[in-house]
């Protein structure tokens, strides 16, 4: 985008789909078009938009870009805000929503309505990209959300979503935000078959949102992972959670979550698969935990969590606990570092299977010793410690540890 | 000619050359004589370069000792017991040795044709006798056709017939005007080869001569009484 | 050098045709192949075979090169009785058994690879990382058994030295650090314990196996520290320096003990 070049706009018809009435507009500006226009006519933007001022649809409008039509914010404030139910935003560029430290200035700004589509578009180095204020029944689909923002002062959200119901996130990409997809009390979200990757914190930032669900999305090296807190009845399926690396990094952090599902995930890479803290009565099963540092952390305070028919491939460490208390319940996983029997040949190992390393519960209270990994005197000292658990949780075992990696169904 | 001057070595606490002097002369067979423990091998071994004596001089020739390793291309060694390389074969310590030296000096394979080593030749060392390997030993010493023949109990381990065929060799050798020092416990052979005896004791040579000298100083009739004799003299004079 | 390099070759002739090089190779190559062909996939072999690595390099290095030095003795006298130099001849000593030690190694772990592939791409890394640190092993234990079998004359005594000192590196060093580190928790002691590593070579090579097998561990909480500094040109140089370091000063000081030598 040049310039000067790219002053003049073109806003060719205004179409009303139920008429097929044409307006043509002399000397028009954006806003004065959307003024002009009826509900449900489309208005098509054909050329590159500057705004100083907050463009705002107050009817059920259609806005459509072609041609690679930007609308651009000058790094001032907000680009466009809908504040009525039906509106579609399509194939537009948005860019420069202006930073700001008091607003959470967004390039698309949905407030208190209902039934808003906004597909297809491009968001390129704004503040936030898409945000939801009390909206419900609204679609994201198709979107692609960058930033080139290497600081997390300085960067807002990719779609952020707060006081919502009823949302459907789709097919977004999703990086260099600071948190990807930002969930803050919503209902009955679904976010499916998202990227959200090299964002600055999470992934997703999920809290206060129960009953919503996540399918299908891949969240990859982002800051801190993906956060799912204060929750009750999440669905997370089939998402991969990969290369999330950092000493506060998270594949999945849940923290005070109950009653939720976490099945046919994929966890790779990460410094930790899943951390769990204050969370009850959340069922783990059908997971592949691959090459991760941690495989599962489990902090003392989590109550009745299952693990069933997961794969433990790879891990550094499987399953770290902060002590000897467990409270949740383990069985028939498979353990790449199970190296018992199976004489009867049913596929589970005749002799139960302790993931839980000494060595895990040393470097955690002395984490220079992580240094000592793979010595032979911590495999001695972890041996010992499997006969006869001094340190670790005596309970957490899984009394039928699979022969052969689970085949998800 | 070899001299040795006021040469000291000590092992720990035990004092075992406590300054000897000695020159050795060219085309002579010099026996060094002396009881077990008197210092015979350390100082065969000091001049060979393999102890490192405390304190003194060991000149050969022109050449004075001093960690410089050419002056062994003109030393042929028969050690008392000869251990090789298990896995190597006497052709194989053959080709390395000429190897060694630059793979251009004249060989000299006479003993061992007169030892019949031919069908040994490409046996692995580690798979022969005793007997055989001193045979080995005595060719390898005389491989290089050295100035210096130095032989430790050269005789011990051959049988008769072994040991005539070497000490023939080695009077050969000596009218080729080799020099040549030897050490030996049979004193019938020292007096057959010997022109010179060093007797050596507590680290201190005794006596340097002639086997007749010995006969005549001591009045016994032959070399092993006349040795005898000295022993008991240095221990009760 | 031409001296020391036909020592080599001679010495490699008399080991080549001992059995202990040939059952050495045919080890690794065994163990590789059948861990490759039944223990599934690239990965899981190279992290089955990096503790056997680092348990048997050492230890064979070391128990082999001292056996080997008491072995030869014979050999080394009739040697020095040659017009050669000692300091070649320690040379050639033992280049000609470390080499072929470090080549059988290399070998009987690299070829089943060749053979079977690799299934991730981070494992031609790893493989290369773990022959390269198991041949400064072969190289540094080979140097350390010189040493002590030059020092003592007695076999017995110099063979347990050997594996007391092996289990000191192996085992004891790393209680002693677990030790430091627990005493002093209240302390950062990450940059200690760096230092720590360098001071034993098989920490060192055990780490630079670490960085490659455990990455993700070791973003977390103070692996980072590790990682950052293993990972810069400063760790890097350190690194190779101490492992430099390790074989050439016991080389040094066995070859300091053997010129100074009575035979």
């Amino acid at each position: 985008m040049r310039p000067g070049l790219n002053l003049i706009l073109y806003f060719t018809l205004g179409i009303s789909v139920l008429l097929g009435k044409v307006l043509e507009v002399t000397t028009p500006t954006l806003q004065q078009v959307i003024a002009a226009a009826e509900p449900f006519d489309t208005v098509m933007v054909t050329g590159d938009v500057h705004t100083q001022t907050p463009i705002e649809i107050r009817k059920p409008l259609t806005l459509l870009g072609k041609n690679g039509a930007v609308l651009d914010g000058g790094g001032k404030a907000e680009i466009l805000i809908i504040h009525h139910d039906s509106v579609v935003v399509s194939g537009l560029s948005f860019q420069n929503a202006g930073i700001s430290f008091v607003d959470d200035n967004a390039a698309l700004r949905i407030e208190k309505a209902s039934h808003v589509r906004v597909e297809n578009n491009r968001f390129i180095d704004n503040f936030f990209a898409v945000y939801l204020a009390q909206a419900a029944q609204c679609t994201i689909r198709n979107n692609q959300i960058i930033a080139r923002n290497l600081r997390e002062t300085n960067s807002g959200n990719g779609i952020h979503l707060w006081y919502c119901k009823d949302i459907l996130v789709e097919n977004n990409r999703i990086s260099g935000m600071r948190d990807g997809i930002y969930f803050e009390f919503v209902m009955n979200g679904k976010i499916r078959n998202n990227l959200s990757e090299n964002n600055l914190r999470y992934g997703l930032h999920f809290m206060f949102s129960d009953s919503c669900e996540y399918t299908e999305n891949t969240f990859r090296d982002n800051g801190a992972g993906v956060a799912v807190m204060y929750t009750e009845a999440v669905k997370m399926h089939r998402n991969v959670f990969i290369d999330n690396w950092g000493s506060a990094s998270y594949g999945l952090l849940l923290k005070e979550i109950r009653d939720s599902e976490i099945t046919h995930n994929i966890f790779r890479g990460n410094s930790v698969g899943i951390y769990t803290e204050s969370s009850n009565r959340v069922r783990v099963t059908q997971n592949d935990f691959l090459g991760n540092g941690w495989g599962v952390k489990i902090q003392s305070s989590s109550l009745d969590n299952e693990f069933t028919a997961n794969n433990f491939i790879g891990n550094s460490f499987d399953i770290a606990t902060a002590g000897r208390q467990n409270h949740s319940r383990f069985d028939g996983n498979y353990w790449d570092k199970y190296t018992g029997y199976d004489l009867d040949r049913d596929g589970v190992g005749d002799v139960a299977f302790r993931p839980v390393r000494l060595f895990a519960y040393v470097v955690q209270q002395n984490p220079p010793a992580l240094i000592l990994m793979r010595s032979l005197f911590i495999d001695l000292l972890d041996r010992a410690e499997r006969l006869l658990p001094m340190i670790t949780p005596p309970t957490l075992q899984d009394n039928r540890p699979l022969m052969h990696r689970v085949v998800h169904s | 000619m070899i001299s040795i001057r006021e040469l000291h070595k000590s092992f720990g606490p035990l004092q075992v050359l406590t300054g000897v002097s000695l020159a050795i002369e060219s085309g002579k067979i010099t026996a060094i004589l002396g009881p077990n423990g008197s210092g015979k091998t350390t100082l065969i071994k000091s001049i060979l370069g393999l102890v490192k004596p405390d304190r003194g001089v060991i000149q050969i020739g022109e050449q004075v000792l001093n960690g410089d390793c050419r002056y062994r291309e003109d030393i042929g060694y028969m050690p008392q017991i000869g251990h090789y390389p298990e896995n190597l074969s006497l052709n194989d310590v053959m080709t390395m040795l000429q190897d060694l030296r630059g793979g251009k000096h004249p060989t000299d394979t006479q003993l061992l044709e007169k030892f019949r080593l031919g069908k040994e030749m490409d046996k692995a060392l580690g798979t022969l006798s005793g007997g055989t390997r001193q045979k080995v030993s005595a060719v390898l010493a005389m491989l290089f056709n050295p100035k210096i023949l130095i032989l430790d109990e050269p005789t011990s381990g051959l049988d008769p017939v072994a040991s005539s065929i070497f000490k023939d060799a080695l009077i050969e050798e000596r009218a080729a005007g080799k020099t040549i020092i030897l050490t030996s416990h049979i004193m019938s052979e020292v007096e057959e080869l010997a022109d010179a005896v060093v007797f050596l004791l507590d680290g201190k040579i005794r006596f340097h001569g002639s086997p007749t000298e010995i006969l005549q100083n001591t009045s016994e009739s032959n070399l092993e009484r006349g040795i005898a004799r000295m022993m008991q003299e240095a221990v009760h004079p | 050098m031409r001296t020391t390099g036909k020592i080599i070759k001679y010495e490699i002739r008399d080991i080549a045709r001992s059995k202990f090089v040939l059952f050495y190779f045919v080890f690794f190559l065994l163990l590789t192949e059948g861990l490759l062909r039944f223990g599934g996939g690239s990965t899981k072999t190279l992290i089955s075979l990096s503790n056997v690595v680092l348990l048997v390099i050492p230890l064979m290095a070391i128990i082999f090169g001292a056996m080997y030095l008491y072995h030869s003795r014979e050999f080394t006298e009739l040697l020095l009785t040659q017009p050669v130099n000692r300091h070649q001849l320690f040379r050639g000593l033992y280049l000609g058994l470390a080499v072929p030690l470090a080549l059988s190694y290399g070998a009987g772990l690299g070829l089943p690879f060749l053979l079977h592939g690799f299934n991730a791409e981070g494992d031609v890394a790893l493989l290369l990382v773990m022959i390269g640190s198991g041949i400064f092993l072969t190289f540094i234990f080979t140097a350390i058994a010189f040493w002590i079998s030059v020092t003592y004359n007695e076999r017995v005594k110099g063979l347990g030295f050997s594996i007391v000192l092996w289990l000191f590196f192996a085992v004891i060093y790393d209680g002693l650090v677990l030790l430091v580190v627990a005493w002093f928790a209240d302390y950062p002691l990450e940059k200690a314990v760096i230092g720590f590593t360098i001071l034993n070579p098989l920490d060192l090579a055990r780490i630079l196996l670490l960085l490659q097998m455990d990455a993700s561990a070791l973003m977390g909480y103070t692996g980072a520290v590790f990682q950052r500094f293993f990972g810069s040109f400063w760790g890097i140089s350190i690194a190779t320096v101490a492992l430099v370091g390790w074989t050439a000063i016991p080389f040094w000081l066995g070859l300091r003990r053997f010129a100074q030598k009575d035979f």
